[in-house]
């Protein structure tokens, strides 16, 4: 019995005990997020763990007691809410503006054109049989891509056809898998060099949705080296890194 | 190759094993002899996890984890920690999906076993206890075996209970099904197949092992 709880005590204390700070971050930060981790591991030793999911599901997850350190989200709206309910430590800061992006898978007939014009004329030629975002419930590029095609004047029409992803990752998934026609994804996963060999893409002029400002917010929980990785991602590194992949930073 | 994940599943299959056995043992061995009204809807109840949805089940699991709930304040009081989202969640998570699996065959294997054997041990003056641990038990070993493999692989394959109620945290609850999922998401298709493939053969190995098992064990019992 006693062996017993000793095992018990040594599991729930290995199960609590941190490796490297924890940061829930959103789907479409992965690829720049994924170098700056690895730029912050070489200039500080830090290890950061990071889980990918939508915005509004991380922040379901925060809000149901998930122990992450850092929120790195897709828009304001989550990081307001949650510092409103007394999760995080302050209102956080905008660490980057993010863009959409037309991407069209190989083999696609639809034309690769940022004005969407020739997606109406797919649509009513009925060469576009599905079309993937991310769902606009609660996935903020999700949202931006619907008041696109809603200024576009295609929202009605394409509505039938939408493949929804459950975030911006799985979106992209869609688009690119060829199975969709095409897919309004965000600018800095459709740059990525993992997907050069599966379509092309143009990006969305920044004028046809409401501004993509991503902000981040550390816990109550936050240690130090969540605090040093917050730091560091409004330092210069992290904001070339930003750029390169298609990032405008504050 | 995510082997931190890996290790991971194989652990908290491990763990689920440990904690759902027993628990079952007792409970299949009370449902097969008892004359209870209460016997179908209890039945019921431990192969409900089967037919739900994952989500449903997850949701459910989800709700009573929380910070805001009752169970899920007294567990972060109790342990620093909350239950949601981390590996201690993921056991009693991975415990409920499973009942079904164990419950079951234990059941069967139970009830195959004569009234009279019962009777006889009990004649024999063995206790209730002894007469359960020397008789009844080596009896339903087949139906044991077969419990503790389903429980093993299905706990290695579930995935959306794990999604719901352990996010994807590397090292504390992303599970193999998990980083499997991530590293498609990720566009590494390489990654995922590698993963898929070891999945595939550990699963194949454990319920071949048991098949392999229990044919000796039942050229043994025949001969």
């Amino acid at each position: 019995m006693r062996r017993l709880l000793a095992a018990l005590l040594v599991f729930f204390a290995s199960a609590a005990a941190a490796q490297g700070a924890l940061v829930a971050a959103a789907a479409n930060v992965k690829f720049a997020l994924d170098d700056i981790v690895a730029a912050f591991g070489r200039d500080t030793g830090h290890t950061v763990r990071v889980s990918y999911g939508a915005t509004g599901t991380l922040a379901q997850q925060i809000e149901n007691g998930a122990p992450f350190e850092l929120f790195v989200a897709a828009d304001e709206a989550s990081i307001e809410r949650l510092a409103a309910a007394g999760y995080t430590r302050d209102r956080g800061a905008v660490y980057a503006v993010g863009r959409l992006a037309l991407f069209v898978p190989r083999g696609s007939t639809l034309a690769v054109d940022a004005t969407l014009a020739d997606l109406k004329a797919a649509l009513a030629d009925d060469r576009l049989k599905r079309f993937a975002i991310a769902s606009p419930e609660h996935a903020p590029y999700g949202r931006a891509a619907q008041q696109v095609m809603e200024r576009a004047g295609v929202w009605d029409t394409v509505r039938p056809r939408l493949v929804l992803g459950e975030s911006v990752a799985q979106a992209m998934q869609f688009a690119a898998g060829g199975d969709a026609q095409g897919g309004l994804v965000p600018l800095a996963l459709a740059s990525a060099p993992a997907l050069r060999t599966r379509g092309s893409y143009v990006a969305i002029p920044d004028a046809m949705h409401a501004p993509l400002r991503q902000r981040m917010a550390l816990m109550k929980r936050a240690g130090a080296a969540a605090i040093a990785f917050e730091a560091y991602l409004r330092g210069p590194m992290a904001r070339e890194i930003l750029v390169r992949h298609g990032y405008a930073v504050p | 190759m995510d082997w931190t994940a890996f290790r991971l599943s194989l652990w908290l299959a491990a763990w689920t094993l440990a904690v759902l056995l027993p628990l079952g043992i007792v409970a299949a061995r009370w449902l097969a002899t008892t004359r209870s009204r209460a016997r179908p809807w209890l039945e019921a109840l431990t192969a409900l996890p089967l037919v739900l949805p994952p989500t449903v089940v997850g949701f459910y699991l989800l709700v009573a984890f929380g910070a805001r709930s009752p169970l899920g304040d007294a567990f972060a009081r109790a342990f620093g920690a909350p239950l949601a989202f981390s590996f201690a969640g993921l056991v009693v998570a991975s415990v409920i999906v499973n009942v079904p699996f164990a419950v079951q065959p234990l059941q069967r294997a139970f009830a195959a076993i004569p009234a009279e054997v019962r009777e006889a041990a009990q004649c024999c003056g063995l206790s209730r206890w002894q007469a359960f641990v020397r008789i009844e038990l080596p009896l339903a070993w087949p139906g044991v075996l077969s419990a503790a493999v389903l429980t093993f692989a299905h706990t290695l394959g579930e995935f959306g209970v794990v999604l719901m109620v352990g996010g994807s945290i590397p090292g504390e609850t992303r599970t193999i099904a998990i980083a499997i999922y991530d590293r498609v998401q990720a566009f590494d298709t390489g990654g995922a197949g590698t993963m898929a493939l070891l999945l595939v053969a550990v699963s194949f190995a454990t319920v071949a092992v048991a098949f392999g098992l229990s044919d000796r064990w039942l050229a043994r019992a025949t001969r």
